[in-house]
């Protein structure tokens, strides 16, 4: 196997910065206690101004009083990283998210698929530079090597196992993410790079560091198999947005829009799936306005998207400040791209019943389709039940005096001054051995307008006329 | 020739046909199972890939008896029908014995806003062959997506609405009235349909 490592240097900064029409503009994250409020990170005109992450806030307002302040979101972070392992989902079956600041690939098996290395490489980088995050790649057989290599040096590639042990040995203690500060004490014990650890005696490093120091080792080397918790796309995408300043009309929202219509589209097209319906929620001071958005079939153009959901937007009143967008999607049906044959005369949009149904089911409820089937016992309310699942060939019903093809959910009352009497009575006498029996006398009357009508009178009488079904 | 166009493209795709003169229209449509009805309309039959309107004085007037062998057809040959929220519970017994096979017929509840959206989803899809809608709040512009619909979707769309809304112009390929009741009882006009002149003779269906 052969594991890359993108080292994300500055993810929560990028995620601050890729939302910005400027991100050029000198900008700092704050994070810390509200009486010692520090800067967490700065991008390059902040730091171009002198500005350095963990200087205290004031000292940062001397220096640089335009500087724009945004928030730290300490939850961020994972959650950009996360959204990064779906992003790498699609170039590697295998994805690593689980080591703070760096995504890991196992990339031996997209060669085949994708190309070689270099290729692969130049295509991370790519992307991720569109996407808007800085990053450092660097490719290892092991996870850890990776790990290693990344923050060496950027673009460090080596696939050889006795060439990467080489290399490795030559690591300086410091720099070998080695567990908690064992590689600060090794340092100050004198111990330079990695050869020089590993000639120690084991059963010593043991004692004094503890098991974890020899099991990174082992696992840094190959020695030792790496057992990582590979990522596993959800079956739903929530992408939330702060915006850090209220909004009251429309044209600012569009711009972090676009991103996340976008952010939308790469998950899509990782899952291999699209959407049909999605909700955009605007989220202002104590309530929020959804705007939904529902396609007629499963899309994940990102152009087609946003301006479908921008032409939404644009009807929606903006009564208070927008603080927040919010996009979920929870249904996400595979995405069937419309394929057209040379000669085919058929609609394009041919869709299985299947998956017509499951549609229907979706937005109208699970119980909103089914199909009805006759049973055999005599009551009108009781001859016909509902078939929920699939399968099962319904059986005929036993033959009876015609029936109205329309039944009433519960008989009522029928007043009509000129009824007509076309058939009956059909004596109904039924039901005693579950407590519901039913006495009735049925007739097939004519209404004045012309309907025909199945109705029920007490056994005897030809008045009180209960209706029961229309002949249609 | 520049902008000229030969009247024969004209009379053969029937955005023009004589008056008085049966234009020579392919009798390509599916069959209603009432022959005497199939012989008043121009495709001697349903009009294909369209939508048809039935106008109703109030429900229960045979409007399903209309329909019945034309579904009784489609779901015998294994194809899906599809009723988008039906007034009343369709009897399975009734239908059972007008020889709709119910393994193939398929009912979706919807409140009346979803309905319009479940109705064309189903005609658009072309996994029904007919679909029953009572669209009562449609306007002109919902029964023209339902139409264009029920074309994509190469299917029969039934648009079952009240007689009222028969003065409003519509976009369905055929619109039959039911005369109600007084003269001419039970019979069926038809208002409009594509591609000729609506005949003078309503269709009176056989009592039943």
């Amino acid at each position: 196997m052969l594991w890359a490592c993108i080292l994300l240097p500055q993810l929560a900064l990028d995620a601050v910065l890729r939302r910005l029409p400027d991100p050029a503009r000198p900008l700092a994250l704050v994070g810390g206690p509200a009486q010692l409020r520090t800067l967490h990170a700065v991008n390059a005109a902040a730091a171009a101004a002198g500005l350095r992450a963990g200087m205290r806030l004031t000292a940062a307002h001397a220096l640089l009083p335009e500087a724009a302040l945004v928030d730290h979101d300490a939850q961020a972070e994972s959650r950009w990283q996360q959204f990064l392992a779906a992003w790498a989902y699609r170039h590697s079956s295998q994805v690593g998210a689980q080591w703070p600041g760096c995504l890991l690939l196992e990339v031996r098996a997209s060669f085949g698929l994708l190309g070689p290395w270099p290729r692969i490489e130049a295509r991370l980088r790519e992307e991720l530079t569109a996407l808007g995050f800085s990053h450092r790649i660097a490719m290892a057989p092991t996870p850890r090597a990776a790990h290693v290599l990344a923050g060496l040096r950027d673009g460090l590639s080596v696939s050889n196992p006795a060439a990467i042990r080489e290399l490795l040995d030559r690591v300086p203690v410091r720099r070998a993410r080695l567990p908690d500060d064992t590689g600060e004490r090794l340092h100050r014990m004198g111990l330079r790079d990695l050869r020089s650890v590993r000639a120690l005696p084991a059963g010593g490093l043991r004692r004094r560091f503890g098991a974890a120091l020899l099991d990174h080792l082992a696992r840094l080397y190959g020695e030792a198999d790496d057992a990582l918790t590979l990522y596993r796309p959800p079956d739903r995408f929530d992408l939330r947005i702060e915006l850090g300043y209220d909004v009251e009309s429309h044209t600012p929202l569009l711009f972090p829009l676009r991103r996340m219509i976008g952010d939308l589209c790469t998950y899509l097209s990782i899952r291999d799936g699209g959407v049909q319906r999605f909700t955009l929620r605007l989220e202002q001071e104590t309530a929020h306005t959804d705007v939904d958005v529902g396609l007629l079939a499963a899309e994940r153009a990102p152009g087609l998207l946003f301006e479908l959901t921008r032409s939404r937007l644009e009807r929606v009143q903006l009564e208070r400040p927008v603080l927040a967008l919010r996009l979920i999607a929870h249904e996400l049906p595979p995405f069937v791209p419309a394929t057209r044959d040379l000669f085919d005369v058929r609609t394009q949009q041919n869709l299985p019943w299947p998956q017509l149904r499951e549609r229907l089911r979706a937005r109208l409820g699970d119980a909103a389709v089914h199909r009805v089937a006759p049973t055999c016992d005599p009551r009108p309310e009781r001859a016909w039940r509902r078939v929920d699942a699939d399968g099962g060939a319904i059986a005929p019903a036993p033959p009876r005096p015609p029936r109205p093809a329309w039944l009433l959910p519960r008989p009522v009352p029928l007043r009509d001054v000129r009824l007509r009497l076309v058939a009956g009575p059909e004596r109904l006498e039924s039901g005693w051995w579950d407590g519901e029996d039913a006495r009735r006398d049925y007739y097939v009357l004519e209404t004045s307008q012309g309907q025909r009508a199945w109705a029920f009178a007490p056994p005897g009488e030809q008045g009180g006329w209960m209706l029961h079904g229309w002949f249609a | 020739m520049g902008g000229a166009i030969a009247i024969e493209t004209l009379l053969a795709t029937q955005t023009l046909w004589h008056a008085g003169r049966s234009a020579a229209i392919a009798a390509d449509g599916e069959p209603t199972g009432h022959a005497a009805l199939d012989a008043l309309l121009p495709q001697r039959g349903w009009p294909r890939r369209a939508l048809t309107e039935l106008l109703l004085p109030a429900d229960g007037v045979g409007e399903l008896a209309l329909l019945m062998p034309t579904l009784a057809r489609f779901t015998q040959a294994g194809a899906t029908v599809a009723l988008i929220a039906p007034p009343y519970l369709p009897y399975a017994p009734a239908w059972q014995a007008g020889g709709v096979d119910l393994n193939h017929l398929q009912l979706v509840d919807a409140a009346a806003r979803d309905a319009l959206w479940a109705f064309e989803q189903c005609l658009r899809s072309g996994a029904c062959a007919a679909v029953l809608g009572w669209p009562a709040q449609a306007d002109a512009a919902a029964l023209r997506r339902l139409q264009v619909a029920a074309d994509s979707g190469a299917c029969l769309g039934f648009a079952l609405r009240d007689r009222r809304h028969a003065d409003n112009p519509s976009p369905a390929a055929l619109r039959l009235v039911h005369a109600g009741a007084g003269a001419g009882a039970g019979a069926w006009q038809v208002r409009k349909c594509r591609g000729g002149p609506a005949p003078l003779q309503a269709f009176a269906p056989d009592p039943c």
